[in-house]
């Protein structure tokens, strides 16, 4: 307890996250919160995230699932008094708390968010039936297989129509550069580390 | 008296000549009104309309004027002839513009008209000349008490404008509260740090300056006199005093901060380490630029919390209820003290509410940028341990009962209490209330009188009848309308700025203070030319009282809402001229009618009311008297007949002074002539009042509230006479007001008082 309503969260935040900077000029209207579409899905809306920020709940806010809800509508954004970036904010928080270990296991938008990178990281371009078969059995065998069944005349619909080649699914094609690509993913994620102070 | 000729001009124009037979109107005015000469004219506002009637007062003698054609509100210029009585019958939009345009209308259209050629030519009759003051002065010299910001900026002011400032100041040194800030809040772009005060600058220059005359140590121990002539006897503190002849007074008296020692749940008195705003200033100012130490032990701050609306805002009844509008801003400039001398240094403000009034918008993101944590919350407690102070509050965002364990500094944000000296109205508002049914208020005023208790020191000293200082409005803040006229106190020539007229921070102050000094320029003028100032500015007439008439009952000494009667040696009443504001209050309240104005009097609406011509109870037409407040129900009739707003033919208007002015006789008068019914339209009352003249629909609300007797004595229903709250923009209402209550006189039907 004796950390709260102190600095050092809010510092943390704005040396780790994205637009962090911002969170001190929010002004508590609530406006974010009134006017996301997903608002009754969070356990906390932006203006109270930030809120808790200011009021050093780190552990609270790091493995909350709100900030995952976002769907980057913007509308928070546009209607912001303050012209915070909010869905930035959001984002930048999710981001620090996957960093860090503590996000919420098997958050959906989490799990697709990993998967689609590191789908894009390995060959450069998006498997998308990977990426969909990833996502049809994130949980579990039996669920996959009637996920997959349930979209089947779709996906039969999207080959037939030579939008989805079921070639794919053997290694699939990439970008030219693959190991420039890999460095260049590496460089800019040591550049991020050393930015965000991340061992 | 004697060579009196009244003559009487008919316009055609507007389309009067089209919808009236006007010819009829002349002939009205030639019996009925016994004008001695009547002329139509068919445009007379043009060149060749006024020049008739001017050659007429050169050439014929003429003496008094009825001018039969638009509202009196309307080509004031033109008419507003100041060698002759002049009456105005509203033909236009008294008339024709609220009657419908119809075959059917023109009967009862032309009646109206004929009814109020009788009233103008019957009014004219009863007026004299205002003959203004010929003994009117005036001193060009205005004194200001209190030497704060608002008192330097109004002395300065008022200097530049070329005229000559007594300056009076209680303390050994002028600048009050400003003196004692390290810094004040940003008064200029771009709003983002502390400034340093302008006390060191303002002082310099009010001692460069040769029309402004300082006394320190000083008080105003006796004002009496009028605008124009004001004597001021200042007492210093050595005993000796002085008499000073002023014109005009600023009473920028400025505020206290509310006692923190009533706060001991916030740790006031309890640890060294709360403070309020002024504590914070004087740590501050003692630091200087480095380092604010903890007051308990010197050691370092690291976390400072400041606790806003402390003992303000408060619905409990125990603390001051109002917010006090600069608080806020203070406790940003606190909070950037300490992130100025050290960015770590943790500073949580905790509100209800931020109110950055003015640019302090800008302040308040400026203090975010630096860092300082803005917590919405309600703090229940502040607990001292050791060196350190617990401060526990509910988180109003996470909605969580927190705690702040190691604050080493606590900063309430008191209110400020304004130094406005003696509630002269105290006794009577407790009357009142207990009338109502409601006790607390007398039970306040008892204990506040009861022996040992502090009474409050008066700051003027005014030998005035109704009491030593200004009246207040509410929380003790000086009476002065928030939005119409800020400035003006129920005290004529005296004007109050800054704080002690209502909360605020210093921008505000200074602005306050110039307008302040401005209108008291203009009352020192008006002084000296015999004229009434706000808001009937430029006024000449003045009330004349019978003497030899009145029974000594105080009522127009008491009911005055500008305190312009004391009483004489033999308890009569003495008016000062300058003091009046002409509203006429003293004339309703006057129940043996001895006090009248050379325009405005008993016997001008009296006769006018008489002049009516009442027809009988089979006629089917009713007449129902309208006495509309020329301030706000006249102009409201008059804008709906601009925009063909149609209401019932059977009303006669008269507009008067102020509802405050209407006597009771004349709502006898008029329901023993006949009259089926009286409407009185007048401004809002209370404390959000519309009245120009302050009091003035209240008491005539008060006054009519008794009426219900006599009416009953009379055998009539008490529906006959009804007082209505009119506002100026009431355009749609008052036609609809009328036509209800023509209908409500045609339910109860005719008065069986006609033809008596």
């Amino acid at each position: 307890m004796s950390e709260n309503y102190r600095n050092n969260f809010l510092k943390e935040v704005e040396e780790r996250v994205e637009e962090g900077h911002w969170v001190k000029m929010c002004m508590q209207c609530g406006v974010c919160a009134g006017s996301c579409p997903l608002g009754a899905h969070w356990a906390h809306p932006p203006q109270e995230l930030f809120m808790m920020i200011r009021a050093g709940k780190r552990e609270e806010v790091l493995t909350s699932d709100s900030m995952w809800m976002c769907t980057s509508c913007y509308n928070c954004v546009v209607r912001c008094p303050r012209k915070l970036p909010i869905t930035h904010i959001m984002h930048g928080l999710a981001n620090l708390a996957y960093r860090l270990g503590l996000s919420p296991k098997n958050q959906t938008t989490q799990k697709f968010a990993s998967m689609f990178w590191n789908n894009l990281a390995q060959t450069g371009r998006v498997n998308e039936l990977k990426l969909s078969l990833g996502m049809y059995f994130k949980d579990g065998f039996g669920q996959g297989i009637k996920n997959a069944m349930a979209m089947q005349s779709v996906g039969l619909g999207m080959v037939k129509a030579k939008r989805l080649n079921p070639m794919e699914l053997f290694g699939g094609h990439g970008i030219k550069d693959k190991s420039g690509f890999h460095a260049m993913l590496k460089k800019a994620r040591e550049i991020e580390d050393r930015r965000k102070n991340f061992a | 008296m004697a060579d009196m000729k009244v003559a009487a001009y008919i316009c055609q124009g507007c389309g009067l000549g089209e919808r009236l037979d006007t010819a009829a109107l002349a002939s009205v005015a030639k019996k009925e009104g016994k004008a001695a000469l009547i002329k139509e004219h068919e445009f007379l506002c043009n060149a060749d309309g006024i020049k008739m009637i001017r050659d007429d007062i050169a050439n014929e003698a003429v003496t008094h004027v009825m001018i039969g054609a638009c509202s009196r509100r309307a080509k004031t210029e033109a008419f507003g002839f100041t060698d002759v009585c002049v009456s105005r019958a509203n033909l236009r939009e008294g008339v024709i513009w609220s009657q419908p345009e119809t075959e059917e209308a023109r009967e009862t259209t032309q009646e109206m008209a004929e009814d109020y050629i009788r009233m103008g030519c019957a009014e004219v009759k009863k007026m004299t000349l205002p003959e203004g003051d010929p003994a009117a002065v005036t001193e060009r010299t205005l004194l200001v008490v209190g030497g704060g910001v608002s008192g330097m900026t109004a002395a300065l002011e008022a200097s530049k404008a070329g005229y000559k400032v007594v300056l009076v100041e209680k303390s050994g040194a002028l600048g009050g509260w400003a003196a004692k800030l390290h810094k004040r809040t940003p008064g200029k772009s771009p709003y983002k740090d502390p400034q340093n005060t302008p006390v060191a600058e303002m002082a310099a220059a009010i001692e460069a300056d040769a029309n402004i005359k300082v006394y320190l140590n000083a008080s105003t121990s006796k004002t009496s006199g009028a605008p124009g002539r004001f004597e001021i006897e200042i007492s210093t503190e050595s005993g000796s005093t002085t008499i000073e002849k002023v014109g005009a007074i600023v009473q920028a008296t400025g505020f206290e901060l509310y006692d923190a020692n009533k706060l001991p749940e916030l740790g006031y008195g309890k640890s060294a380490n709360v403070v309020d705003q002024a504590g914070l200033e004087a740590l501050a100012k003692a630091a200087n630029g480095s380092p604010i130490k903890r007051p308990s032990d010197g050691g370092e701050v690291k976390t400072v919390v400041f606790v806003q609306c402390a003992g303000q805002r408060d619905d409990s009844g125990k603390h001051l209820p109002y917010c006090s509008g600069s608080c806020c801003l203070t406790s940003v400039k606190q909070a950037m003290y300490f992130k100025e001398a050290n960015p770590d240094i943790d500073t949580v403000v905790i509100y209800t509410d931020l109110r950055m009034p003015g640019n302090g918008e800008d302040f308040y993101r400026s203090g975010q940028e630096k860092g300082v944590i803005f917590t919405k919350g309600k703090v229940s407690g502040v607990e001292a341990a050791g060196n350190q102070c617990k401060v526990s509050f509910q988180d109003l965002i996470l909605n969580d009962q927190v705690a702040i364990d190691n604050a080493d500094l606590v900063v309430l944000a008191t209110g400020q209490v304004p130094n406005s000296g003696v509630d002269i109205d105290t006794k009577l508002k407790a009357e009142i209330a207990a009338a109502a049914g409601d006790n607390s208020l007398m039970e306040a005023y008892t204990a506040s009188q009861q022996e040992g208790a502090v009474q409050p020191i008066s700051m003027l000293n005014l030998t005035y009848r109704q009491g030593p200082d200004v009246p207040q409005l509410k929380y003790g803040f000086t009476d002065s309308h928030f939005i119409c006229f800020p400035y003006e106190t129920r005290r004529t020539g005296i004007y109050s700025a800054g704080p002690v007229r209502r909360p605020m921070d210093m921008v505000q102050a200074m602005e306050d203070a110039t307008g302040a000094a401005m209108k008291a320029i203009q009352a020192i003028e008006n002084a000296g030319l015999g004229r009434a100032a706000h808001p009937r500015s430029g006024d000449l007439s003045f009330p004349k009282v019978r003497l030899e008439g009145c029974t000594q009952c105080k009522r127009c000494t008491v009911e005055c809402p500008f305190g312009a009667i004391d009483e004489d040696e033999k308890r009569f009443p003495l008016f000062n001229q300058a003091r009046c504001r002409r509203c006429g209050t003293c004339m309703g309240a006057c129940p043996v009618r001895v006090i009248s104005f050379e325009n405005y009097s008993i016997d001008t609406v009296g006769s006018q009311l008489k002049a009516v011509d009442v027809p009988d109870e089979f006629s089917e037409k009713p007449r129902i008297l309208i006495l509309a407040c020329e301030n706000d129900a006249y102009p409201a009739l008059d804008m709906a007949a601009m925009n063909r707003n149609v209401y019932s033919a059977f009303v006669r208007v008269i507009p008067v002074r102020c509802l405050g002015s209407v006597n009771t006789i004349w709502i006898n008068d008029a329901l023993s002539s006949g009259y089926d019914g009286v409407m009185m339209m007048g401004c809002k009352h209370g404390d959000d009042y519309q009245c120009h003249f302050v009091k003035g629909s209240e008491l005539a609300n008060i006054r009519m509230s008794k009426i219900g007797d006599t009416l009953k004595n009379m055998s009539l229903e008490e529906e006959r006479v009804s007082t209505f709250e009119v506002a100026i923009t009431d355009i749609e209402r008052v036609p609809q007001l009328i036509n209800d209550y023509a209908a409500l006189i045609q339910k109860i039907g005719m008065s069986p008082m006609k033809g008596f």
